[in-house]
């Protein structure tokens, strides 16, 4: 049985199609990313998903049940970690994980019995009885997964899990969810962020405009569009490079502000090429899934 | 609604609020007691002295039958209206509520029980204030209690009206100023509705308050209300309306 699985998703918002036909099927126990940009229509996909909007047309099954026909059924054994903190400000970190298990049905001493490893997972094992204002970033967030893992979900949601956050906060973060992930958790998680697709996401799909651009594992993908390697090139003088010398030697290139991107099956011949120019500086890497991700949402600038 | 209140989903979401207000419940009930508190002895014994006895009974007493029914409805909207469009519009608390098995019929339920649940302990604490006070002697006002959690249901059902509609805070303050202040003067709080003009009775007589001060000033007196029913129809048609409406406008707002 799929954890989830979606066909043709479409929702409209105004006369604009915001989400244009998404497929989606969730396998147990893996990481499934949706990386796109602002406005791409991952939240909205989220809440359809979790039945808190109706789609226009499409089908949706969550955990084997129809939604939104069924959706408070098939939330039962989700976890949602949202875009925005919403954690309880009256509430101290203890009372919150208390109070969300009650709308889960759970009794008192089931959420009490839980409550000591649900801290320690948030590393907030001595911040029980603090209130939320005196937490910072990265504790809200990792209380607000550890509020979604109240109810020991199948499937755990997060929304941006780590948009807003310090790098140390970023890899507590990544570190925990790769522990649910050795637990056989599924994940469905949406960001914006390369790094955090790639360290994460087993299978990932980019969405642009409401669309699915590429779906796959990242190696797959990028060995799909894009070329193994990538040569960056900067520095005095680019321009008149890029024109003479750039093109003939890429399979692809491109310049962007004042650094040339040159995409290349064998770097070789353009690192020995640029050794006649000390004045520019160059970067020789791999192939990663930002290259993928510009190419095929194009670099303009969004919201 | 009948469904979902069976299905007692929202007593989680009303247990929140509960739990909420019982940290702060010392000022809680402070607050609701005082204001009543200084309306009841200025107003009442002030005016006592030019207006010996209303209808038979004296003018603090005939007062303070009003008063309770008029604490009563403003508990219920302030909840509604302040607190409610915190929950739901400034904190986000809805939101994170239905990501779990909760729908968005069981929030509203939950808030409207919980609104006139404010109600009944503000109108039990100012009952209690008058007793103290020695303004009321008969066992029938003991009635007062469900009566102040069926007021509140009738204005907290109005009152998610507005904030269902609501893009900020200020927009209550119309709600307050040409909607609950006026009823407070026209329904019989502080005279007789009988002193009015015949127009002025007339469309008093469709405000909820009127109803309730119709059941609730007998009550504190010891008597018993005249179609006492009739009026607890009238404060149950306002209230279950106003969920009504309300959580269709809910529903467009938040589950669009
Ligand atoms: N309730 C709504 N009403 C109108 N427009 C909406 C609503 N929700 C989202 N949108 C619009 O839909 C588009 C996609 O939004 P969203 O799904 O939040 O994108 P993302 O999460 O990828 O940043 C945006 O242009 C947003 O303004
Ligand atoms: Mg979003």
């Amino acid at each position: 049985m799929a954890i989830l699985d979606a066909k043709a998703l479409r929702k409209s918002y105004d006369g604009r199609e915001v989400v244009a036909g998404i497929d989606l099927t969730l396998r147990k126990g893996e990481c499934y990313g949706l990386l796109g940009p602002n406005g791409a229509g991952k939240t909205t996909t989220l809440r359809m998903l979790l039945g808190l909007t109706a789609p226009d047309s499409g089908s949706i099954e969550l955990l084997g049940h129809p939604v939104p026909q069924a959706a408070r059924e098939g939330r039962i054994r989700v976890g949602v970690v949202p875009q925005m903190d919403n954690l309880d400000p009256d509430f101290t970190v203890s009372e919150n994980l208390l109070v969300y298990g009650r709308y889960f049905g759970m009794k008192e001493s089931e959420v009490a019995a839980r409550l000591p490893g649900l801290l320690e997972f948030a590393a907030l094992e001595t911040r029980g009885d603090s209130r939320i204002q005196a937490l910072s970033g990265g504790m809200k967030r990792r209380l607000v997964l550890a509020r979604a893992l109240v109810n020991d979900p199948e499937l755990i949601f997060l929304d941006e899990p780590t948009t807003g956050l310090d790098p140390q906060a970023r890899h507590l973060m990544w570190e925990r969810l790769r522990l649910l992930l050795r637990q056989g958790k599924t994940i469905l998680l949406t960001t914006h962020f390369m790094d955090e697709a790639e360290r994460l996401a087993d299978r990932l799909a980019i969405l642009d405009h409401g669309r699915m651009l590429a779906e796959g594992t990242p190696p797959a993908l990028i060995a799909e569009h894009i070329e193994p390697e990538v040569v960056e090139v900067y520095g005095e003088g680019v321009e008149a490079w890029f024109g003479e010398h750039a093109m003939a030697l890429s399979a692809r290139a491109e310049i962007h502000g004042e650094t040339a991107f040159c995409y290349l099956q064998d770097a070789e011949p353009l690192v020995a090429n640029l050794k006649g120019f000390a004045h520019l500086r160059f970067l020789h890497r791999r192939a990663n899934l930002e290259d993928l991700f510009l190419k095929l949402t194009g670099r303009d600038m969004r919201e | 609604m009948i469904e979902a209140l069976l299905a007692g989903r929202w007593i989680a979401v009303w247990r929140r609020n509960y739990l909420v207000w019982r940290k702060l419940a010392a000022a809680s009930i402070a607050g609701n007691i005082i204001d009543p508190l200084f309306y009841l002895l200025g107003f009442g014994l002030g005016f006592s002295t030019m207006i010996p006895e209303v209808e038979g009974v004296k003018y603090i007493a005939f007062l303070a039958g009003g008063t309770i029914c008029y604490t009563t409805m403003l508990a219920a909207s302030f909840e509604a209206l302040y607190s409610g469009f915190a929950r739901m519009h400034v904190q986000r608390t809805w939101e994170g509520i239905m990501n779990a098995p909760v729908s968005l019929e069981d929030v509203v339920l939950a808030e409207w029980v919980w609104a006139a649940s404010k109600s009944l302990l503000s109108g039990t604490a100012i009952l209690l204030v008058a007793i103290a006070l020695g303004l009321s002697q008969s066992w029938k006002m003991a009635l007062i209690v469900p009566l102040a959690f069926l007021i509140g249901l009738s204005f907290a059902g109005m009152g998610l009206v507005m904030t269902a509609i609501a893009k900020s805070y200020d927009f209550f303050t119309y709600w307050f100023t040409l909607v609950l202040t006026p009823q407070m003067l026209l329904c019989g709080v502080f005279f007789p509705l009988s002193g009015l003009p015949g127009w002025v009775q007339a469309i008093a007589s469709a405000l909820p308050l009127t109803h309730a001060i119709a059941i609730g000033r007998p009550l504190f007196l010891g008597q018993w209300p005249q179609d006492g029913l009739v009026h607890a129809a009238v404060l149950a048609a306002w209230g279950i309306a106003g969920f009504a409406i309300a959580l269709g406008l809910f529903r467009r707002r938040l589950l669009a």
